[in-house]
């Protein structure tokens, strides 16, 4: 249960800054991979036709597609089997337009090693991006938007303490990575859950009630939303800081400065549960 | 004075209309577990124009579960209902009652 939590946590507290990357990622080995098999015939079409753009290329490529039919055609010459070769024919010539899509693609890019049929062996601008992310890495992770930044929110650990009440194991851990009064999460945590409790002598929660993990995950996930969260710009690298002079809590931001003010943990109305009093 | 189109220009302090800065009172849903697997909702800060003792009635029969008004000094009235009605209720308030969304807020796990 926990293990399957896990990375939902991570996901959505931490900041998506590492989506941007993946997608870059994952984008340059499908351009790199895709184009180079067609670069060759690229050259050649560039050979012969040097000036020529994008259309009559791709009306090119399908002549060869269609020369190569017809020479399929000929080598077979079995009427059955003239459906299967059309069809992956087809395919290839798919397959080829798409190529040549990219190719366009890669042309937007950098239109001058299109344009200069004499250098070939130009660098091209996947490799460029490429070769300026990694330096960018190397020397300052931060503005390639570093998955270092990302809070890793241990998952909450629950144990039933007997029949009626739970222990609630890492609240003094997820209260350091989140940079928190360990006080401040349990009051929040008693007040949403309409609990009460105590510390035991291992640092560790004993709630009043049963609650499972995704319980408190659930609450834990508002909690951040609520009192750790920057509202300008969504870090977590925060801090809650008391003004003696008005009692307010404020947030501050430690990425980029800003303050916020949040109201403080008011318990609400509690209902008697349990015995009638006399 | 008014023929310099660029004097005639929006006041930046006037008011928009829209503005959030009016004291919400938030509804609150809780729950509180009871004993056993059993819990109880309670819906604090109706506002005063509703006849709380109509509302009860009319959840009670919707929600098939007993629920009952009970008064306290800070919080005014508040309806406890038995069992998790959180969703239900937050839906009848939306829906029936004409509440905003934005000023219910539901607690608990």
């Amino acid at each position: 249960m926990a293990d399957v939590d896990e990375p939902k946590v991570v996901e959505d507290l931490g900041l998506d800054l590492s989506l941007k990357k993946k997608k870059k990622k994952s984008k340059t080995p499908d351009a790199e991979s895709t184009p180079e098999p067609t670069v060759d015939d690229d050259e050649d079409m560039l050979a012969g036709l040097k000036k020529k753009k994008k259309k009559s290329k791709d009306a090119s490529a399908k002549a060869d597609g269609v020369d190569e039919v017809t020479d399929a055609f000929d080598d077979l010459k079995l009427k059955k089997k003239k459906k299967k070769k059309a069809t992956v024919i087809d395919d290839f010539d798919a397959q080829l337009e798409k190529a040549g899509v990219l190719d366009d693609d890669n042309k937007e890019n950098s239109p001058e090693a299109a344009e200069i049929p004499g250098e070939t062996t130009s660098i091209k601008y996947e490799d460029l991006l490429h070769r300026f992310f990694n330096i960018l890495r190397e020397n300052n992770p931060e503005l390639a938007g570093g998955s270092g930044s990302k809070l890793k929110v241990p998952p909450p650990v629950c144990q039933r303490e007997g029949n009626k009440k739970t222990l609630f194991a890492n609240v003094q851990e997820i209260a350091a990575v989140l940079q928190r009064n360990p006080e401040h999460i349990i009051q929040y945590l008693f007040a949403e859950l309409g609990t009460s409790g105590s510390i035991d002598g291992q640092k560790r929660l004993i709630m009043r009630g049963r609650f499972q993990p995704k319980h408190i995950e659930n609450v834990l996930r508002r909690y951040i939303a609520e009192y750790v969260t920057c509202e300008t710009c969504k870090s977590m690298n925060t801090e809650l800081k008391r003004e003696s002079a008005n009692r307010l809590h404020f947030i501050v931001c430690k990425a980029c400065g800003s303050t916020k003010s949040v109201s403080s943990i008011k318990t609400g109305f509690q209902a008697h549960v349990g015995r009638r009093k006399k | 004075m008014s023929s310099i189109e660029n004097l005639k220009s929006f006041d930046p302090f006037a008011d928009t209309g829209d503005d959030d800065t009016q004291p919400t009172n938030y509804i609150h849903i809780r729950i509180q577990q009871r004993n056993g697997r059993k819990t109880l909702t309670t819906v604090q800060g109706l506002p005063d124009e509703y006849d709380l003792k109509k509302i009860t009635k009319v959840l009670k029969k919707d929600f098939a579960c007993n629920g009952n008004i009970v008064k306290d000094e800070e919080l005014g009235q508040v309806i406890q209902l038995q069992g998790d009605q959180r969703l239900k209720v937050m839906e009848f308030l939306t829906s029936q009652l004409a509440l905003q969304k934005k000023n219910i807020k539901i607690h608990g796990f």
